[in-house]
């Protein structure tokens, strides 16, 4: 729990951190460096004395396709250099984490490309538990006709295909929009489909905490709708509201990532680890550039870490 | 009798809210498969409204969606646009090809899951198990399908996509099943993978919080051997959430393939789906939402009744 806490903090900050940390730009191009493997950081050179880390330059080997390594040519590492942490001069070139079709550098597109499908988790999750407490709050509360409706609904919500639904959603708006507009778009479908569950949960919560003797001994002293809400029955929201969150959000990131993919989300150049994914997809790719598919990895650790936390959550979590 | 047609009436209304709402979704979108030949400048709009004009479109939305609800019924889906031919025969292989591979994966699961459900759930707080089930819980299918591509081209051993070798229809029979397994082991392996930590979690805390009823402890104070006692006594109690979860795998049989199908080239209801998505071709993209709702009400109708069977407290209720 504290490991994986501690993990997701640093991944956030590093993306926040993405225009600092990474030694390009997510669109820079460089044509010379195709597929370019990862650079070697070396701190012995030939003759086996030691200098401080650097990188030799490469050049193709136009019938193989491979890279070699220019021994004449060395360029060191420099730090906080043209604006980012880590960088070399211009002919060389540092690609931490090899370089995708276009010569781009993978490292520089896996921070930016976290921004789209982490914050997607992020914003739509929050946006679930909102719907979710919002409805059902008022469906626990005012009990009647508001709780049939909603409820009703949420089994309409639940009795649909979410994958299929996500992307007939995805496919009724249009396809070509800016990368902000679909952005937006990602966020307001993923997190509007999956409101239901943290709604029945709340509604669950509400419902016990309004028979409680406090709040019938506030309601017996004349108290408002308003004020029994927000001062009793609010507060016991709360675990649920931050557990169902932490539940949902690797299960966006997982929904970004598989909209992008699929060609359905934000759009080249700019980065997601879905649409970085897809590029690997040609199997000829995977094999022998196996450095593409590192999207597919930090998807893996970035979804361990939120089910470890959200699973220590749950734990933690009293139900009623 | 009453519970059952209560929950049959359910469904019916179910559908019916889903299919009206989907019909309206697929209205209001801007732009449709006209909008783009609108745009060719090869079209007259004369031909182009003479087009919608017989496809109906001009009609008011509840004609038009009284029409298409009765053709539904019938097992009429309409005509593709896109791919210039009936909805019907173009997804009814494509219907068997997904039922196939997620029937077979998700019996291969549930046959894994189960023991391995109960067997951690026995040793409940050593988590060796526990953690490699997080691990293959956090393994995206996506990830997997594309490790399996890896695989199946590095040994050679499994063929790449499709469901069938060139030259099939001249085969035996066997060879033609042969053919079709060897064609089915990656995609069903990388669909049962995907699903066994899911289910075996939600074996596992079923199965602890049966452990935990007092009927459970007396039956350890009697003397009954750890085997029987989680067989005969606690997962007989545990059935409850189960049932329910086996509902929604049946219900989920035509929607779980999605990513892998498209992935792994299953010639399925997923790519289908993919492309009707992008030509906006909203009739098979209907039909296709339509069909899989339906199967996950079904599943959830089954589940209901498998309950009625098994839990006396609902017919007592």
């Amino acid at each position: 729990m504290k490991l994986g806490l501690a993990f997701l903090i640093a991944i956030h900050a590093a993306v926040f951190l993405a225009p600092w940390l990474a030694p390009y730009d997510y669109a820079e191009q460089h044509r010379d460096f195709a597929f370019a493997p990862p650079s070697r950081i070396h701190i012995f050179d030939e003759r086996g004395s030691v200098h401080r880390p650097f990188v030799y330059g490469v050049v193709q080997d136009l019938g193989s396709g491979s890279y070699r390594e220019q021994r004449g040519a060395a360029y060191p590492i420099r730090i906080f250099a043209g604006g980012s942490l880590v960088g070399v001069d211009s002919p060389g070139a540092l690609f931490l984490l090899g370089s995708d079709g276009f010569g781009r550098d993978v490292f520089s597109r896996l921070l930016y490309g976290a921004r789209i499908s982490l914050l997607t988790g992020l914003i739509a999750a929050m946006l679930s538990a909102g719907i979710g407490l919002l409805l059902g709050t008022l469906a626990g509360y005012f009990r009647g006709w508001v709780d049939q409706s909603l409820m009703r609904g949420g089994e309409l919500m639940m009795a649909l295909p979410w994958l299929y639904l996500l992307l007939a959603v995805r496919a009724l708006l249009p396809l070509h929009v800016s990368t902000l507009r679909t952005f937006v778009l990602m966020i307001v479908i993923i997190g509007g489909i999956g409101w239901v569950r943290p709604a029945r949960l709340i509604r669950a919560v509400v419902l016990s905490a309004r028979e409680s003797d406090f709040v019938l001994a506030a309601r017996g002293f004349g108290a408002s709708h308003f004020y029994l809400l927000r001062r009793h029955i609010l507060p016991f929201t709360t675990g649920v509201v931050v557990t169902q969150a932490t539940v949902l959000i690797p299960q966006y990131i997982l929904a970004e990532v598989s909209l992008s993919f699929l060609g359905l989300g934000v759009g080249e150049p700019v980065p997601s680890w879905g649409n970085m994914l897809s590029e690997g997809m040609q199997y000829h790719a995977m094999v022998s550039h196996p450095w593409l598919l590192v999207p597919g990895f930090a998807t893996v650790a970035i979804l361990l870490a939120y089910l470890k936390v959200g699973d220590a959550l749950t734990e933690r979590t009293v139900t009623y | 009798m009453s519970y059952l047609g209560r929950r049959l009436l359910h469904s019916v209304f179910i559908l019916l809210g889903v299919s009206v709402l989907s019909f309206l979704f697929a209205d209001l979108a801007p732009g449709d498969f006209y909008s783009a030949l609108r745009a060719d400048p090869r079209m007259s709009p004369q031909a182009v409204e003479a087009m919608r004009q017989r496809a109906g479109a001009n009609k008011s939305f509840p004609a038009r969606y009284g029409d298409w609800a009765v053709s539904s019924l019938h097992g009429d889906f309409g005509y593709s646009l896109a791919f210039n031919a009936p909805v019907g025969p173009l997804l009814w292989p494509r219907l068997g090809a997904t039922l196939l591979l997620t029937s077979t994966a998700t019996l291969l699961a549930w046959l894994a899951a189960v023991p391995l459900g109960v067997w951690q759930a026995s040793r409940r707080n050593r988590w060796s198990g526990r953690a490699v089930l997080t691990f293959l819980l956090a393994i995206p299918d996506l990830l997997l399908a594309l490790g399996a591509l890896v695989l199946a081209v590095e040994s050679g051993l499994f063929p790449l996509g499709g469901m069938v070798s060139r030259g099939f229809a001249e085969m035996s029979s066997a060879a033609q099943v042969r053919d079709v397994l060897r064609h089915m082991a990656l995609p069903v392996s990388v669909l049962a993978l995907g699903m066994l930590p899911v289910l075996a979690r939600h074996v596992r805390a079923a199965m602890v919080e049966a452990m935990d009823a007092p009927f459970a402890l007396s039956a350890r104070a009697n003397g009954i051997p750890q085997a029987r006692l989680l067989l005969r006594h606690v997962l007989p109690a545990a059935m409850h959430p189960l049932i329910a979860l086996f509902g929604l795998s049946l219900g989920t049989l035509l929607s779980a393939s999605l990513l892998v199908e498209v992935v792994m080239g299953w010639p399925g209801l997923g790519p289908l789906f993919l492309e009707a998505v992008t030509a906006r071709d909203f009739g098979v993209v209907l039909a296709v939402v339509m069909l899989s709702t339906t199967l996950l009400v079904f599943g959830n109708l089954v589940a209901d009744l498998l309950l009625y069977r098994a839990d006396p407290r609902i017919r007592a209720k």
